[in-house]
């Protein structure tokens, strides 16, 4: 008996001694000397270290602590945490959930070092803008090309194709209520056609298509990367990376223009805003990290001289289609109301 | 002396009351204080303003979340059926039967509970997947076969998995207690084994089933894991869940969901109540514990049974285990061991794997130590009888909380720096926030994740314990907490491992609740799997979980020894004439 209490006892006390500076690491290292800030983000997990390489090579007393999630997770993660932001600072969020943060007073204007240098529509046009845009990501099509030959699928090029009778059972689709991804492709359409009702009928003609609607952006991506599904209705840059990855994909941008949404910083409101919050949003729109954006997307908010990404269209600004953000965002309860009524129950597991 | 007398008892029945008060209190600020700003949520707009019962009467509304609260049910109902048969035959193939190669069956029991829910999924969709390999017949190799995975099919056999171990590890400690002496006295009434079943051993189990009914049917309603990859668009409450707090961060409607999530488990509990009123006490001081006897039938079919359970299990692991090894799956099948490196993982590497461990092993300890002691206290002792109802109510509702619900009310909670007092412009500090953004906050969540089916074994072996010793050390003026330490916890060894070693494997996997708690300097690797999956990485993830599983079959190695040596020294306490 003894002898187990003290093996038990024991375990618990390698165990602390083992963990690295045992103290300082259960308490998440509250009292470094360094200026630290922690950056909530939702940018790819893979990308994150070669963008920072430039700020910890130019700012050495800064620590920046990464929350990489999500878009959904990150954007609810700000919301409950609203009394008492753990934040300092959002890097690469969607600016429709930022315009919910800004809706609930969670954010501070600020306007960052070079702000001149980032176009007009990636930004709140506020003179201290709540966002500040970086890149912009736009809806693609993945086509699996084997699977589309097996099945005898013509690559769909459009819109419009995506309703044909033949795809029947072979697009996957996110599902707009619970990701940001399939959110800006409905609201795209509904923008897009010459009345939402022609949006909605759209939709109605699409849905008989569809074998899925999942819940995430990049999974009809990762499923057509796999076969599952031959066609998935992503965005761009996944498509992009996936042909890049060796994986029998087609990135197909619609013909008639993508949908789209900008990634987008911001400060957040507290009590003691750290300066170090404020060098980091300078640095996040800089010319040398713009560079490293503009490597994996097409579209970067501050003008670069990096050649597009192999896998776009040439002409990337051009496809996009129209987009009122601020009207995606005020109408998105009662689009997602609508869509649910329309789709949500009645679709039965194929 | 008779003074003196009188003070120890007093001395003691206070000291038991401020205990229980103080446990009270503990799962007060574990369980229920944090639920109540999101509950309170359920009954206001977003905007904070009050707005009554609105927002469940559009939820009744809406047909299509009606349809998911049916489908939810649906999966529910099957899912606890499969489940406890499943579990049942297994636990009963290894407490009853001289069952072939029982220490690999043991062993390997539990082992679909190691596995992350991410990672079940993934290794579903490459057997039963549209290019799965049952589907495809093995590359084409024999006629391929589809399940239809996407639906309902997908969601019964991912839950089955995750369901299936809890129910068994509370059949097999119900199935361990039992009186020999009741089978020989049915034999030499010349009973048939049919008769012996039913009017022994299954009256003898009747509250181990019903608990099992009971979990099963709970984790299966609530669980979002399963349904969110496999599901298709099979809607169930908790997918709905995820659309309204994930997807459009619609809190209010998230807390209205749940508060539906939760009426079954209220019911579950009441019923349990109701049922546990008949429970006396089936063994005495005097059991002795049944031997099974060799029957070339019944072992040879249960061994085949039992093959065949872990033959679909170490099947997806091992399509885990080929997927962090595959380059391009089903296009371009080289292997290589590149993926374990997790270089270009936000260039953590290890250090995610490492925090869960530690994570996993302070919940073992810490979990297993304050749901132990609160399951003492609830069960053996007389004084404050409603408060102690009230502790074992609370201890039964964390099960029904969605991890996703217990992430977010504790954020609400946790992160608050201080609480307002009412009428009064007044604030006190709240001491409780000092865990948010640490270990701490990780260790708590999972404790209180995870503590109703502890909970539940720690009641269902205090109660085999016989209340005669509590009595005898009373009569001998032995302070609870000398008989407690003495004898229950020695007693009890074996189910307190048990617990431990259900802590650690759960918190190895578990991502839905610690999603939204993790601090940005304690990154943990079920949290990494989902992202690396996220970033298309998913032969790093798969790599990952492959780890993740055998740490936790290493675990279940060491716990399989310790136990084994425990229990021989428990079972002299509990048979003495057996020595």
């Amino acid at each position: 008996m003894k002898k187990l209490f003290s093996f038990v006892m024991g375990a618990a006390v390698i165990g602390t001694a083992l963990a690295p500076s045992a103290n300082a690491w259960w308490w998440g290292k509250k009292g470094s000397e360094k200026a630290s800030i922690t950056v909530y983000t939702a940018l790819e997990d893979d990308q994150i270290p070669n963008y920072l390489k430039s700020f910890e090579r130019d700012y050495p007393n800064i620590e920046v602590n990464i929350v990489r999630d999500s878009t959904g997770i990150v954007t609810a993660k700000l919301l409950a945490e609203a009394e008492n932001p753990q934040a300092d600072v959002v890097w690469g969020l969607a600016a429709s959930s930022l315009l919910v943060a800004n809706d609930r007073g969670l954010i501070q204007g600020y306007a960052p070092k070079g702000l001149s240098n980032v176009k007009p529509s990636f930004r709140d046009p506020a003179k201290k803008p709540s966002w500040v845009g970086i890149d912009s990501w736009i809806s693609a099509f993945c086509v699996n090309k084997i699977e589309a030959q097996k099945n005898g699928l013509s690559i769909p090029k459009s819109w419009a194709d995506l309703t044909k009778p033949e795809y029947k059972g072979h697009i996957v689709m996110s599902n707009p209520a619970s990701s940001g991804t399939g959110y800006l492709s409905v609201a795209s359409r509904l923008q897009n056609l010459p009345s939402e009702e022609d949006g909605w009928n759209y939709l109605d003609a699409l849905h008989e298509n569809i074998a899925q609607y999942m819940h995430s952006g990049s999974k009809p991506c990762k499923a057509a990367g796999k076969g599952e599904y031959p066609i998935g209705v992503s965005f761009g840059y996944r498509a992009v990376k996936q042909v890049n990855m060796g994986q029998p994909i087609e990135a197909v941008f619609p013909k008639e223009g993508s949908g789209w949404d900008v990634e987008a910083n911001a400060l957040i409101k507290k009590d003691k805003i750290k300066p170090a919050a404020k060098t980091f949003l300078d640095w996040a729109i800089s010319p040398e990290v713009s560079r490293e954006y503009a490597k994996s997307f097409a579209i970067t908010a501050v003008e670069t001289d990096v050649p597009l990404p192999k896998g776009f269209p040439s002409n990337p600004e051009k496809q996009l289609a129209k987009n009122d953000l601020q009207w995606a965002a005020v109408n998105r309860e009662r689009i997602l109301a609508e869509w649910a009524k329309r789709y949500d129950g009645k679709s039965a597991p194929k | 002396m008779y003074f003196k007398k009188n003070f120890n008892k007093s001395f003691n029945i206070l000291l038991l009351r401020i205990l229980i008060i103080f446990v009270f209190i503990l799962v007060s600020f574990f369980i229920i204080i944090p639920l109540l700003p999101l509950f309170l949520k359920s009954f206001s707009d977003n905007k904070n303003n009050f707005i009554g019962l609105e927002n469940f009467i559009n939820y009744i509304q809406n047909p299509s979340l009606t349809q998911s609260f049916i489908n939810s049910l649906k999966v529910a109902i099957t899912t606890t059926f499969f489940s406890v048969l499943i579990g049942f035959i297994y636990a009963y193939a290894l407490t009853r039967t001289r069952l072939p190669l029982k220490k690999f069956f043991n062993t390997f029991s539990l082992f679909s509970l190691y596995i992350p829910p991410l990672a079940v999924a993934i290794g579903l969709i490459y057997i039963f997947g549209k290019q799965g390999l049952i589907t495809q017949g093995f590359f084409g190799t024999i006629p391929g076969f589809d399940i239809n995975l996407y639906g309902f099919n997908g969601i019964i056999i991912g839950e089955i998995f995750y369901c299936f171990p809890q129910a068994l590890i509370i059949l097999v400690s119900a199935l361990n207690l039992s009186d020999q002496r009741l089978y020989e006295a049915a034999e030499s009434l010349k009973a048939s084994p049919l008769r012996k079943f039913l009017t022994i051993t299954l009256p003898n189990i009747k509250y181990g089933l019903m608990n099992s009914f009971f979990i099963c049917f709970i984790l299966s309603f609530t669980d979002f894991g399963v349904p969110k990859v496999v599901g298709g668009n099979f809607n169930v409450l908790a997918t709905d869940i995820y659309k309204q707090v994930v997807g459009q961060q619609n809190f209010a409607m998230g807390a209205t969901i749940s508060i539906y999530l939760l009426v079954p488990s209220i019911l579950a509990f009441l019923i349990d109540k109701n049922f546990q009123k008949n429970e006396a006490s089936l063994i005495s001081g005097k059991s002795i514990p049944f031997k099974p006897r060799k029957n070339l039938i019944v072992d040879s079919i249960m061994f085949i049974f039992c093959s065949l359970i872990l033959i679909l299990v170490i099947g997806v692991f091992s399509s885990i285990v080929l997927a962090s090894l595959i380059k391009i799956w089903p296009y371009d099948i080289s292997l290589s061991l590149q993926n374990f490196r997790f270089s270009n993982v936000a260039g953590n590497g290890y250090e995610p794997y490492f925090n869960t461990v530690f994570m996993s092993i302070y919940t073992a300890i810490f979990g297993t130590i304050f749901v132990f002691f609160t399951a003492y206290l609830v069960e053996k002792f007389k004084p404050l009888k409603k408060i102690r109802m009230l502790i074992y109510f609370f201890s039964t509702l964390p099960i029904a909380i969605p991890g996703l619900v217990l992430g977010l009310s504790y954020i609400l909670f946790f992160n608050k720096p201080s609480f307002s007092v009412p009428f009064l412009d007044f604030q006190i500090f709240n001491p409780f926030s000092l865990l948010y953004g640490t270990m701490g906050i990780l260790v708590l969540a999972n404790i209180i994740h995870f503590f109703t089916v502890c909970f539940i074994s720690a009641t269902t072996t205090l109660k085999k314990i016989d209340k005669e010793f509590e009595e005898v050390s009373e009569s001998l003026k032995v302070p609870f907490y000398k008989t407690f330490l003495r004898i229950t916890i020695p007693l009890s060894l074996p189910t307190i491992l048990e617990i431990g070693s259900y802590y650690f494997v759960n918190s190895m996997i578990t991502v839905s609740a610690i999603i939204f708690l993790y601090p940005a300097k304690i990154p943990v690797s079920s949290v990494s799997i989902v992202n690396m999956d996220d970033a298309g990485d998913t032969a790093s993830a798969a790599a990952m979980s492959t780890l993740i599983v055998l740490t936790s079959l290493f675990v279940r190695l060491i716990y399989e020894f310790t136990s084994r040596n425990v229990s021989k020294k428990s079972s002299v306490w509990i048979n003495p004439l057996e020595t």
